[in-house]
């Protein structure tokens, strides 16, 4: 024993607590992470959520300060009792006897505690089940449900409402409600992006606390008194921050919804795919809504190591683009549309036969990990000079990177771009005019805004481009090549920390365009002789192997989540 | 005959009393505060040393002073849980948001004597080491705030208030704020909320217990009006003396407001349970007894919020006999001392000290209506179940009223309050349910009837037609 070698200091033990849920014994940490992150005492929400419980609520936010006004969470609750000598009396078994929390004034009526603010105590119990908590539940939804509008069939919330999936749970089939129901404003402009319905509104605030709270602009607050609060801007359509569209996922209702999304789709028709938001290096986790080969709407995807529950409303929205009308769809030879077959025979004939350094590749760091893992395979066959293009934007404290490429750290880490990106662009541009570089390749970039201008291309006896949307450098292709959104194909993205995150297909890419790493795979094969691997999970893993920084990791070991890798 | 015994009030009403530092001074203004300043530290038996505001502060305590302002709780327990250690500043705001329907008191110290307010305030800052007080004054009482603000510039220029007060080194700034006219700013987390800037959207607790998380998340002390007062005389007399007034566990003096159906209503200091009340209405030194002709029907003992009491009501209390053993009591409701504890006892509270006197004439049900459609109005709506219950409760008795009222609407209302009760995150639960569960409860057959009624007229096609029931609403 004496022996054994020292190890990693144990993680401090966790001080518990015993209490009972629903009758059950339960040992639950004394202390858990409030919603900043600091360790507070556990709550009975918290404590239930331990026991496997589940305890109905709608202002509490596990991200949000407490509020503690929606009232649904209250449960009936017991605690030992104390006889005058500060010692728990005893039941005639031994047990300590419990004193059921009842109202002082009327101790034969139980009193519940809002469970998302109320700590728990040793020896406590916790009734969530107990005919007492439901007729509070039953309560509470009676009242929400009073003035509501009831307008679920023209909601666009129906399908996804805490307020429907609470009623069928919690609720009471019938209404005694016979007074004339609270109107208020409807379909007011909230600011650009968001819609607001005040009589679907519930008042749970949770709006309020993480525009206040989390995204910092105090834009939002409640007018009038009572029954006609009401929620507004502080002026008409003034809210306007990046992260607006965080409050529709957040508002357990139809009262906020995304001008974007609303009256578009039910949301029971949409496919749900775990994807990676590509609009910069943040990478957050989405959740790409889709149906029959359309996209619908990007959704954050809950990743503490990332973006948490948010993200920024410029990267919800960018999804638009994947279906525009004027995306490339064939490939095309000279000019003339041509097919896969013939062009590949073509690249693979002309790469094969290029002299050591007469090739150069310019590749985006918006391709995945795996393709620009196949490029450089490519370059070192080629000795060809390679690099990427680097993309800035302002950064916010939030979210938004000043990169706004998604896989920056992908491109570096492959040897497809020193850390400076875009240093390798000038030899490149001069290697062309020197006429040394006869062939360049180009995925995803439109070369000809940054140093290698339509004169240049024309001087190339070869340009080979992948794109998905034209611009002038796939307008000058000798080989163009459509090429797939990220949202079409399966791959890696490296965030700004090292996050190693993999994301899935959604949807079909139009025409013939086809996943960039197939493409990849077959021109190695041909111009290296190496062979590889047909699937993306043989061709992670092969890069794991090959490329030091992603050593040790497996496609099916980066679970939904990621994994962080040293950068 | 039971008397009016003035403390409080000693000087207030007589005849050519001001408001000004002057006349408070002429009539001992300030003493208190140098016999508390000069206070000894002492030693206790267990050998523990007092420093001088432990001392006053014990002696709050030991006086047994209950808070003024509705629910009673004892003043120097309040300040013992103020948390002391947290390095952070210590605030005292005293609640002059006085606002409980039925309610005058306050504003009577406010506007005759305001310097004795300002006085028991200081004497408390000092003891509970606060060097900053805030006097939060319900926005309707503009005058009140004038002479207090004057009252606090006197204080100042007279060395009791400002830098080295008195010359013994103690700082403490105190400043007037207006509210703007809502119930629940006198609600105290409401209260602090609405004094930081905010919507006055009361807090819940825990965590946000005021002796700890208070004012700017500092630990707070929030005291009524006239319990403020109170402390001024505690010092005066010593603690021994002054819980020698009253009755025990309810000691001191107390202002009634009595209104309503009295032949006198006004205002009344009286020792706390050494009258009852049938002496409160009926005496000549209180209110003089009912109209002509007129039985009494209802009080409404402790401010609207309290439930009410049905003439005739005969209550169980406990009574400590002779020999030192609790028995239970029947007791009359115009015998009923008017304490905290006897009314407890009779199922209501004594709350801000108001009793609203009902006679014959009255409808209970017009009654309630009026009250709910108050508590509707007033309601924060911070919670799902007061906000959507106490206009819920007033529309059906806007309906009941108006008759359009139904048999099983006194079931109904029933029903609705007691959705609200217990539920919420502050008191204004219980004050917007009570009322119509013990009006319904205490005057049942009144409400059926007048349901049953309006049931009777429909069906003869004499009623109001069932479209007039969506205009028949209160609006915002």
């Amino acid at each position: 024993m004496s022996n054994a070698p020292a190890t990693t200091a144990a993680p401090p033990p966790v001080e518990k607590i015993r209490i009972k849920v629903d009758g059950r014994d339960v040992e639950v940490p004394k202390l858990l992470p409030n919603w900043q992150g600091k360790l507070e005492p556990t709550t009975m929400l918290q404590a239930v959520q331990i026991a496997g419980g589940e305890v109905p609520h709608y202002c509490y936010h596990p991200k949000l300060p407490v509020a503690g006004n929606c009232r649904m969470c209250l449960i009936e609750f017991g605690t030992p009792m104390m006889g005058p000598d500060r010692k728990p009396v005893l039941n005639p078994d031994g047990t300590p006897k419990i004193a059921r929390s009842v109202l002082p004034y009327e101790p034969q009526t139980p009193r519940g505690a809002i469970a998302c603010a109320t700590p728990i105590s040793p020896g406590m119990e916790l009734y969530p089940s107990s005919p007492a908590t439901k007729q509070m539940r039953e309560a509470v939804l009676e009242s929400l449900l009073i003035n509501h509008p009831l307008d679920c069939p023209i909601c666009d919330q129906a399908g996804e409402c805490k307020l429907q999936e609470y009623s069928v749970e919690h609720g009471q089939a019938n209404s005694r409600f016979v007074e004339p129901k609270v109107h208020k404003p409807k379909a007011v402009d909230l600011g650009p992006r968001i819609v607001l319905d005040d009589e679907r509104c519930i008042l749970c605030t949770r709006c309020i606390r993480f525009t206040r709270d989390i995204a910092g602009d105090d834009a939002l607050g409640i007018v009038n008194r009572g029954s006609y609060n009401t929620i507004a801007a502080w002026k008409d359509g003034a809210f306007d921050n990046n992260y607006t569209l965080n409050t529709v996922d957040i508002c357990p209702v139809g009262a906020l919804t995304s001008k974007d999304f609303r009256f578009k789709m039910r949301v029971w028709f949409l496919k749900e795919t775990k994807s990676v938001c590509s609009s910069c290096a943040t990478g957050c986790n989405i959740t790409i809504g889709s149906r029959e080969g359309t996209i619908y709407r990007y959704e954050p995807r809950d990743n503490e190591a990332v973006n948490g529950p948010w993200m920024c409303d410029a990267g919800r929205l960018n999804y638009r683009w994947v279906a525009r009308a004027d995306r490339i769809h064939d490939v095309y030879v000279r000019g003339v549309k041509s097919t896969w077959e013939t062009a590949n025979r073509e690249i693979h004939a002309l790469l094969g036969r290029a002299p050591e350094g007469s090739v150069a590749i310019v590749a985006g760091a918006r391709q995945t990990t795996e393709e620009l893992y196949l490029l450089k395979k490519l370059a070192t066959r080629l000795g060809a000079l390679t690099d990427s293009i680097a993309r800035e934007g302002e950064p916010d404290r939030l979210l938004v990177s000043a990169d706004r490429n998604p896989n920056s750290n992908g491109a570096r880490l492959t040897g497809i771009a020193f850390t400076e990106m875009g240093i390798q662009l000038p030899k490149i541009a001069e290697g062309i005019a020197a006429g040394t570089i006869k062939t360049l390749i180009v995925f995803g970039e439109d070369v000809t805004k940054h140093g290698l201008g339509a004169d240049l291309l024309a001087r190339l006896e070869t340009l080979i481009v992948s794109d998905i949307l034209p611009n002038a450098t796939t307008a000058a292709a000798h080989f163009l090549l459509p090429g797939c959104a990220h949202a079409e194909k399966r791959g890696t993205f490296v965030n700004t920390k090292g996050r190693v995150q993999k994301f899935m297909k959604a949807v079909e890419p139009p025409g013939d365009a086809r996943a960039e790493w197939e493409v990849l795979h077959e021109w190695v094969h041909q111009v290296t002789g190496q062979n590889g691997f047909s699937t993306i999970e043989g061709l992670f893993n092969q890069m794991a192997r090959e490329v030091p920084a992603f050593a040790g990791l497996e496609w099916s070991k980066l679970g939904d989540t990621g994994v962080t890798i040293t950068i | 005959m039971p008397e009016q015994f003035k403390m409080i009030l000693k000087h207030a009403d007589s005849a050519g009393y001001t408001p000004d530092m002057a006349c408070y001074l002429r009539h001992g203004g300030y003493e208190s505060l140098k016999k508390a300043l000069a206070t000894p530290a002492r030693t206790l038996p267990d050998g523990k040393t007092q420093s001088p505001q432990e001392v006053v502060r014990d002696e709050v305590l030991k006086s047994g002073l209950r808070g003024r302002g509705g629910a009673g709780f004892s003043a120097g327990l309040k300040w013992s849980f103020v948390d002391r250690r947290s390095g952070k500043p210590i605030y005292l705001i005293c609640n002059a948001d006085e606002s409980e329907p039925g309610t005058f008191k306050d504003r009577q110290i406010i506007y005759k004597d305001p310097h004795q307010l300002v006085e028991g305030m200081i004497i408390s800052c000092w003891a509970n080491d606060v060097k900053l007080a805030y006097i939060y004054i319900r926005g309707e009482m503009p005058n009140g705030a004038k002479l207090l603000n004057q009252a606090l510039k006197d204080a100042r220029a007279n060395g009791f208030l400002g830098k080295n007060i008195l010359g013994t080194g103690y700082d403490l700034e105190i400043y007037v704020h207006r509210g703007a006219g809502a119930y629940i700013c006198g609600e105290e987390t409401g209260l602090i909320e609405s004094l930081e800037g905010k919507r006055a959207y009361p807090r819940i607790k825990p965590p946000y217990f005021p002796a700890v998380l208070g004012l700017y998340m500092c630990p707070t002390i929030v005291n009524n009006v006239e319990t403020l007062c109170h402390v001024r005389h505690i010092v005066a007399m010593g603690s021994g003396e002054y819980a020698k007034l009253g009755t025990p566990n309810n000691t001191g003096t107390r202002i009634v407001s009595l209104s309503g159906d009295v032949q006198k209503p006004g205002y009344f200091e009286i020792e706390v349970g050494k009258v009852t009340i049938g002496q409160l209405i009926f005496d000549a030194n209180f209110g003089g007894g009912l109209k002509p002709g007129r039985t009494l029907k209802a009080i409404i003992p402790g401010g609207s919020s309290s439930k009410v009491l049905k003439a005739g009501e005969v209550f169980k209390l406990n009574r400590k006999g002779a020999d030192g053993q609790m028995t239970k009591v029947d007791v009359p409701l115009l015998d009923l001392p008017y304490d905290f504890d006897s009314l407890q006892g009779a199922g209501t509270m004594s709350g801000s000290g108001a009793i609203i006197v009902m006679d014959d004439t009255r409808s209970m049900v017009d009654s309630l209506a009026n009250l709910s459609a108050f508590y509707a109005h007033e309601s924060c709506g911070q919670c799902t179940p007061c906000r959507e219950g106490a206009l819920w409760l007033a529309k059906g008795l806007h309906r009941l009223e108006h008759g359009e009222g139904r048999k099983e609407d006194a079931d109904y209302l029933t029903h609705i309050a007691q959705n609200i009760q217990g539920r919420t995150i502050c008191a204004f639960g219980e004050a917007a349910s009570w009322p119509v569960l013990s009006f319904v409860k205490k005057f049942r057959d009144e409400f059926e009837a007048r349901g049953a009624a309006d049931e009777a007229a429909r069906a003869s096609g004499a009623g109001p037609t069932p479209e007039r029931k969506l205009a028949a609403s209160p609006q915002p």
